[in-house]
């Protein structure tokens, strides 16, 4: 089978609403044996695991975690669940299925790091999430799992649900952070990093919620043998969420190493009605379109990172051949005018550049001198915008002029 | 007003928790908004200025300091619903309701809205209400869900 299941092994095995259902699951035997050793121990496995954050951006949690661990006075915790990029549902999932788990990762990181206080935060729009993992946390809190003095270990960490009001820039680290505190969600300008100065300028550690999730199950088998499964430069499973014209669309889980083509015709069961695949676009609205002779790429973070982008979140949509190009980067570039947080002009004006370039595309009126100004101020919009939004906005423009160029020359007037 | 004092007394007395007060507060409403006399008196009961709430309010899609309809209908039309049909659903539902994006109908009953991924891709095309999704829309579906919906008020 090409599945193989860890972060997401209990999925209608456990119910999410209770936590004897977890802990007979092996819950909380990660927790265990991380209080059982010294808090450097913990991160040591994380770091022989090499596992690589979920969402999106890939970057070892180990680094984040020491640096957390290292800095002194209050700290926090916060687990990522704005899950806001388009095409991804795969922290709601876990989130309403496996929700102890989450729990379980977050105070395992506490105990490695002396954060006494964390953070859920989740998008408004995630409803049902938030009110399971609220329930979570109060189950958590009666079993000992959380609160003052945890297991009798002698250590103490609370743990809070705040609710996203529908912005996707706030699942910026620096965004979230101000949202957490009260205030709109615009980012900060980096160095300092959060593990630096985060919520209250105190040190935080911000990881996604599939991140959490995989660090009971490193503490459990040892950082070692979670490396055995997936890549080199990406170990363990990804959740891959897979959308758009497959027949069989869904969460799927696969070691790192599986092909984008397997993932689609093995796991998704191919394109609806047989038809052609014209695209696919990897991550979400910040991520690649890449065209069908690609899709035997493998999914892993080396291979994502020639694309600059967010594609390491797992997205998968692909997109049949009656669909236009334009109409699939209108929607993404209309996506970006609306999020952009205004606070720097090449991400507050560019996209609006950009919808209107797009436009001429898509009814004929481009000319060839339109060409190049879409492919400069892509790359002026990427180079120049302040936070991440900016940066990684442009993917999928800048592959589509590589990829599809002929989409584009068919619409120039010549 | 009895309501805002309620929800007010849920939350600690801190400006970290305006977003969940605001929040609470808007969907307990019928009317789906904070009015200017809502953000005036939880300006005086967290001591943050009054602009500070307001600009709040303007960054967060989910609040609005307009009056909405008793349901707020919110389509999706990112990528993954708009290959599955989302457009065409949007054109029921603006038949059905009698207005386009944005818009309240007359009787106050529905707005009508377009919303980013609601993380429910697998089960494309999707929409709200309000706090509840529903997936898999067919014409047939979003009929029966909106008229589901104008029975229950009666
Ligand atoms: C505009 C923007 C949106 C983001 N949205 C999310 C998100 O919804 N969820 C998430 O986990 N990370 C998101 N990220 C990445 C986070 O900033 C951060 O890298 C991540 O939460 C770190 O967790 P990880 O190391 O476990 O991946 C976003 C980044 C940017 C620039
Ligand atoms: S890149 Fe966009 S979202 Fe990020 S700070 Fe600048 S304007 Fe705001
Ligand atoms: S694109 Fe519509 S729910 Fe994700």
């Amino acid at each position: 089978m090409i599945q193989e299941k860890i972060v997401s092994k209990r999925f209608g095995k456990v119910n999410p609403l209770s936590i004897d259902s977890y802990i007979k699951y092996d819950g909380y035997k990660g927790l265990e044996k991380a209080v059982s050793n010294h808090p450097t121990q913990v991160i040591d496995e994380i770091e022989k695991s090499r596992i690589r954050g979920r969402g999106g951006a890939g970057f070892p949690a180990h680094i984040k975690a020491r640096a957390l661990a290292n800095a002194s006075g209050p700290k926090f915790i916060v687990c990522n669940g704005d899950e806001g990029e388009p095409g991804n549902f795969k922290d709601r999932m876990l989130m309403e299925n496996d929700p102890h788990a989450i729990v379980e990762g977050m105070v395992i990181m506490a105990y490695a790091t002396g954060a006494k206080k964390g953070y859920v935060y989740i998008r408004g729009e995630y409803q049902n999430a938030i009110k399971i993992m609220k329930a979570t946390i109060q189950a958590a809190e009666e079993k000992g799992f959380l609160g003052e003095n945890i297991l009798n270990k002698g250590f103490d960490f609370k743990l809070e649900v705040r609710s996203g009001a529908g912005s996707y820039v706030v699942g910026e680290e620096f965004s979230m952070i101000e949202s957490i505190e009260g205030k709109p969600g615009r980012s900060r300008v980096k160095p300092p990093f959060p593990t630096d100065k985060g919520i209250h300028d105190r040190p935080t550690l911000i990881n996604n919620v599939e991140t959490f999730v995989n660090f009971p199950y490193i503490v459990l088998v040892g950082g070692e043998e979670f490396a055995k499964v997936g890549t080199a430069s990406s170990t363990g499973t990804k959740l891959i969420s897979l959308s758009g014209n497959v027949k069989n669309k869904g969460l799927y889980e696969v070691p790192f190493g599986t092909s984008i083509r397997d993932v689609i015709f093995q796991l998704g069961k191919g394109v609806r009605n047989n038809k052609p695949i014209k695209m696919v676009q990897l991550g979400g609205a910040s991520g690649p379109i890449i065209p069908e002779y690609m899709l035997d790429m493998s999914i892993d973070f080396d291979r994502f990172e020639n694309f600059d982008s967010k594609t390491g979140t797992g997205a998968i949509i692909v997109i049949d051949d009656r669909y236009d190009i334009f109409d699939v980067l209108l929607i993404n570039m209309k996506f970006f005018v609306h999020q952009s947080c205004g606070k720097c002009a090449p991400c507050r004006e560019g996209h609006i550049q950009i919808v209107n370039l797009l436009n001429k595309f898509k009814t004929h009126r481009a000319t060839e001198k339109d060409l190049m100004s879409l492919e400069n101020l892509a790359k002026v919009i990427q180079q120049t915008s302040l936070c991440g939004l900016g940066q990684t906005s442009m993917t999928s423009i800048i592959s589509s002029l590589r990829y599809f160029r002929d989409d584009y020359f068919a619409k120039v007037r010549y | 007003m009895m309501l805002l004092k309620e929800i007010l007394s849920k939350y600690p007395q801190d400006p970290e928790y305006l977003i969940e007060i605001l929040l609470d507060y808007q969907t307990s409403k019928k009317t789906h908004y904070i009015s200017a006399e809502d953000v005036s008196r939880i300006s005086q009961h967290l001591d943050i200025p009054e602009s500070q709430i307001c600009s709040v309010i303007s960054f967060y899609t989910l609040l609005s300091m307009e009056p909405k309809g008793r349901y707020v209908v919110q389509i999706c039309h990112d990528v993954p619903c708009f290959v599955n049909d989302a457009a065409n659903i949007y054109e029921v539902l603006v038949e059905l309701l009698g207005i386009s994006e944005g818009e309240t109908t007359p009787d106050n009953l529905f707005t009508l809205e377009i919303t980013e991924c609601l993380g429910c891709c697998n089960e494309s095309p999707a929409m709200r209400v309000n706090n509840q999704v529903y997936t898999n829309l067919t014409p047939a579906k979003v009929e029966k869900i909106i008229s589901d919906l104008r029975g229950e008020v009666k």
